[in-house]
């Protein structure tokens, strides 16, 4: 066998073996999952349950770094650590037996605290994609997020509390193109037909057709034709209004043919029909441009387009002057239509105008974002590609930037400025959301207990009730220099941190762990949308809630 | 630095007080339930794929030393991007076996007893004998069975309240993709499965005239030919969707047809996705879930801490968003609810229970030509089983249903809205 059968055979395995998930962020984003190298600081529980799920995804590589060795406590509450591994590495334990889960990610380790890696080289964290950073307290996370805001490096950070947790990114930019909305509105340009279509649809006459063909006829001709007709008698206009809106569709369901020999009779219940009165409000409302795009036209990052720029900026900066000097206010077109009742013939029709108006549009933007490129000093317009142009336009009414604040900025954000606090207010005053805004708080404050007691609250079984006062006094003092008010449950919830003793239980460890992974995972494929703010996890209630006004 | 026992971080929210409005009711901590949930509690997971997998390590990780498994499915390479529990080598085990073993192996103390099979094949006394049984499936019909068997073991008193002691609880999860869900069920408190059967849309399915008349996209000219295709060209065979050789002819028939038509985008991934019904799963999403659930059988084993009221639905797509909502209870559920209650002794034979029925003021005259069955067991049967089922009539109840006690039928009419259930007790 040559190598180049092995290669073909290792890739249609890794297709097997990866097929479920490829089919959530195609082959794409899996060749992007596949050179991401992730380093994890913390092999207890929370990051190695966080890990575990990337290694089965196979990230390219995974360094993990923890300096303390492995304990019995350990062995009770984290799967990635076994008997024979007692009192040495917990870093290298963790690595060994991840590696079990998939031979084709290469693993290693660094046996000393994170803390006094970030301390004493913080240029470790040069090279890697991502960081993990699990179990790390508000010190050590600022001082994380300062390290990779400089050498690039996107982290998400993890923490289980007893029954509590807390899932945050830190990265100075994200952008994302393949946003993967569930719910997206279509662009059909009823309302608005170019010529082409506006042809096609006219060129159709209703009447003559035989009964099985009118049955066939597309919603989106319907549409265009009816509206026509109804602008007949209505001085030009559309449906305007919620009443001729009804009438609208009264019209187009009076417009399906009788039963024969039922005059009377019920109508031919037509499918197409159906679907064009369903999709009528594209005619009143089609979806333009969604005010969030129109927000990220007018970001200094997309009207100084320089020679650092991405190539989203780049695009986003074309689509801009194509909306405004070209379409007239539409979007490029996706270039895909949803199934619809029609013949196979009258469908492939349609698809095909839709698909040439969509390469047409992409054209011309691709040719914009090339002059802007090459007007740019420094920039290199080779560099984008076609294919990109045409991802960006099949998805640009969905495209995200993120820009998450550092972990300093939120915190005091939060308990010294006003408008933050006034947020923080209303979360507290609102049922659904003051438990969980309480946590946050409470979290925090167990982390200064820590500073001024050396241990966290509730370490000692004769001491948790001493804890909670505690801590209770360092939660109030706090609410009350912010000006923010309690909750009714306070006492019972600094009772629960307390009696948890910050210890990992597994499956809280899991939850966060999986949420962290499941961040890492849209950070790097660079789809879906990332978590934006803190996420606070409350396994009491089973419930979550993300604090961040973003 | 401190270290705790084995069980240390399980152990501080089980021996310490909690705040009574946070814990579960009647909670007391003890150092003694560790021991309980070590050696005494016991638990069932039925599944050992995607979210099996996770619930075994949790739930063995949380101290439960007594779990017991059931699957019927074998390992297959395209498990391995989340089912951690196998390996390449694995490939073609079975999976309830290979998954035990290795939870066994890593958690000390922790027996893990596989059982490799259908569900429907385990009688009810089986499933009776578990604490909790916790679902990790990714069938509707499944979740269904389950769910109809935990609820034939509830007893009402003539007022119709539960008998608290047959409760079996149910920890059901479930994931598609970054979505999912974990939830609750003490049946005959809680909604049942059977409650909120509308959170389950329908499959959708194309008219036969779409496929057979004006395909338009790759899905149907690959259902065309799976449902219209081979039935017609292999009579005698049914399509087996594991079968490599039939998937081959699908691609082959669904591409010709494609081409035929002037379609683009058959492939054999596709083929597989629809004609297996394919769920995509991620590890991450399954990892969450199952933990979520996990914490749930703690908090119902243990009443350590409120338990989760009653329903998580989890969207990771967009951010982080869950929603915990409260469902409620069907009053009228054919599954959980009390129905009829009847006293009947053992020497009454079916037929004569049939009538009695009948002429019962809920049965609202309804009852004509019924179907009974008991649990999965089906006593009378209307269509192509009354002939085989007919001789029960005249059987007494004290042989058909096992004794005496309280029983719990199901009885289904065509001009009744929906399944009646008698709760009978058949005294000597």
């Amino acid at each position: 066998m040559g190598d180049a059968s092995a290669v073909a055979r290792e890739s249609q395995d890794k297709d097997k073996r990866y097929d479920r998930q490829i089919r959530i962020w195609g082959k794409d984003g899996q060749r992007k999952l596949e050179t991401a190298n992730v380093c994890l600081l913390g092999a207890g529980p929370t990051g190695s349950e966080a890990m575990k799920n990337l290694v089965l995804g196979g990230v390219s590589s995974y360094t993990i770094v923890d300096g303390t060795k492995v304990t019995e406590r350990d062995l009770g509450n984290n799967f990635l650590m076994d008997k024979s591994s007692l009192g040495q590495s917990k870093a290298e334990c963790c690595s060994r037996l991840l590696q079990d889960f998939n031979e084709s990610v290469s693993g290693r380790f660094v046996a000393e605290t994170p803390e006094q890696l970030m301390d004493a080289k913080p240029d470790f964290f040069d090279g890697f994609d991502l960081v993990l950073a699990t179990q790390l307290t508000s010190a050590y996370q600022h001082k994380l997020c300062d390290i990779c805001r400089k050498s690039g490096a996107r982290v998400v950070f993890g923490r289980s509390y007893g029954l509590f947790g807390l899932v945050r990114i830190s990265a100075s930019e994200h952008t994302v193109v393949e946003s993967k909305p569930d719910n997206v509105l279509l662009h059909l340009r009823v309302k608005d037909p170019w010529p082409e279509l506006a042809e096609y649809a006219s060129n159709f006459d209703l009447e003559s057709l035989d009964d099985m063909t009118y049955k066939h006829v597309p919603y989106v001709v319907l549409l265009i034709k009816l509206a026509e007709a109804w602008k007949l008698g209505h001085g030009g206009n559309l449906p305007q209004g919620r009443a001729e809106q009804r009438d609208f569709k009264a019209f187009v369901r009076s417009q399906q043919r009788r039963r024969r020999g039922e005059p009377e009779g019920v109508a031919d219940e037509g499918e197409n029909f159906r679907e064009a009165v369903e999709n009528a409000h594209y005619l009143w409302s089609p979806p333009g441009v969604p005010s969030e795009i129109s927000r990220y036209f007018a970001d200094p990052a997309c009207e100084e387009i320089t020679s650092a720029s991405s190539h989203f900026w780049v695009c986003m900066a074309a689509v801009k002057d194509f909306v405004a000097e070209r379409s007239g206010g539409a979007l490029p077109l996706p270039g895909s239509i949803p199934d619809m009742t029609a013949t196979t013939d009258l469908y492939l029709d349609l698809k095909r105008l839709y698909d040439s108006k969509a390469e047409e549009d992409c054209d011309w933007v691709f040719d914009r974002a090339i002059q802007i490129l090459s007007r740019t000093p420094g920039a290199d317009p080779s560099a984008l590609g076609r294919d990109y142009v045409k991802g960006f336009c099949k998805n640009c009414a969905h495209v995200k930037v993120l820009r998450f604040p550092t972990v300093r900025q939120e915190q005091e954000g939060f308990l010294g400025g006003a408008s933050q606090s006034s947020y923080l207010q209303s979360l507290l005053l609102s049922e659904d959301t003051a438990e969980n805004a309480f946590v946050y708080l409470m979290l925090h404050a167990a982390d200064r207990f820590r500073q001024t007691h050396g241990h966290f609250p509730g370490k000692f079984d004769d001491g948790v009730q001493e804890d909670v006062g505690g801590v209770k006094s360092i939660v109030s003092s706090a609410l009350s220099e912010a000006g923010l008010p309690t909750i009714p449950v306070a006492e019972e919830y600094v009772q629960e941190l307390c009696r948890c003793g910050a210890g990992e239980i597994h499956t809280v460890a899991a939850v966060v762990g999986g949420i962290v992974a499941e961040e890492a995972i849209k950070l790097l494929t660079e789809q879906f949308v990332p978590l934006s703010g803190t996420l606070v996890y409350n396994a009491i209630r089973s419930t979550t809630l993300r604090i961040g006004k973003f | 630095m401190y270290e705790g026992g084995r069980w240390e971080d399980v152990d501080l929210v089980l021996r310490r007080e909690g705040a009574s409005a946070l814990t579960g009711p009647g909670f007391e901590a003890s150092s003694e339930l560790v021991p309980f949930l070590r050696s005494d509690c016991r638990i069932l997971v039925i599944g050992a794929g995607g979210l099996g997998c996770e619930l075994l390590k949790d739930l063995a990780l949380l101290g439960f030393g007594n779990i017991e498994v059931i699957d019927m499915d074998t390992i297959d390479v395209s498990n391995l991007n989340r089912q951690f529990l196998f390996r390449m080598k694995d490939v073609g085990q079975p999976k309830a076996v290979v998954a035990a073993s290795r939870i066994q192996e890593r958690v000390e103390g922790c027996t893990v007893v596989p059982h490799f099979g259908r569900i429907e094949d385990k009688p009810a006394e089986f499933y009776r004998g578990f604490h909790i049984i916790v679902l990790g499936l990714d069938s509707v019909e499944a979740r269904a069975w389950i769910n109809e068997t935990a609820c034939s073991f509830l007893e009402h008193d003539e007022e119709g309240n539960v008998d608290l002691s047959t409760v079996k609880p149910l920890v059901d999860g479930g994931t598609e993709g970054f979505k999912g869900h974990a939830r609750v069920i003490l049946p005959g408190i809680t909604p049942c499965f059977a409650c909120t059967m509308w959170l389950f849309p329908p499959q959708t399915k194309f008219p036969l005239c779409t496929l057979a008349e004006t395909p338009r996209t790759p899905v149907h000219c690959i259902e065309w030919a799976h449902l219209i295709k081979w039935p017609k060209d292999n009579e005698m065979e049914e399509f087996d969707v594991d079968n490599v050789d039939h998937l081959g002819w699908c691609h082959r028939e669904a591409t010709e047809r494609a081409k035929e038509f002037g379609i683009e985008g058959v492939t054999l991934q596709l083929v597989q996705g629809v004609v297996k019904n394919i769920i995509p799963a991620i590890a991450s999403t399954n990892a969450i879930v199952a933990a979520a659930c996990a914490t749930e059988v703690l908090k119902t084993a243990t009443m350590c801490s409120a338990g989760m009221d009653n329903y998580m639905m989890f969207m990771g797509g967009e951010g982080i968003y869950t929603h915990t909502v409260k469902y409620e209870r069907d009053e009228c559920c054919p599954v959980c609810s009390p129905g009829i209650f009847l006293t009947v002794q053992s020497s009454v034979t079916l037929g004569d229970l049939i009538k009695r029925i009948s002429v019962h003021p809920k049965a609202l005259g309804k009852v004509e030509r019924p179907s009974v069955s008991h649990g999965t067991d089906n006593l009378y049967m209307q269509g192509p089983l009354e002939e085989a089922t007919r001789p029960n009539l005249s059987k007494t109840l004290g042989d058909l249903l096992g004794g005496t006690g309280q029983k719990a039928l199901a009885v289904n009419d065509k001009r009744l809205p929906r399944t009646l259930r008698v709760t009978l007790s058949v005294v000597p």
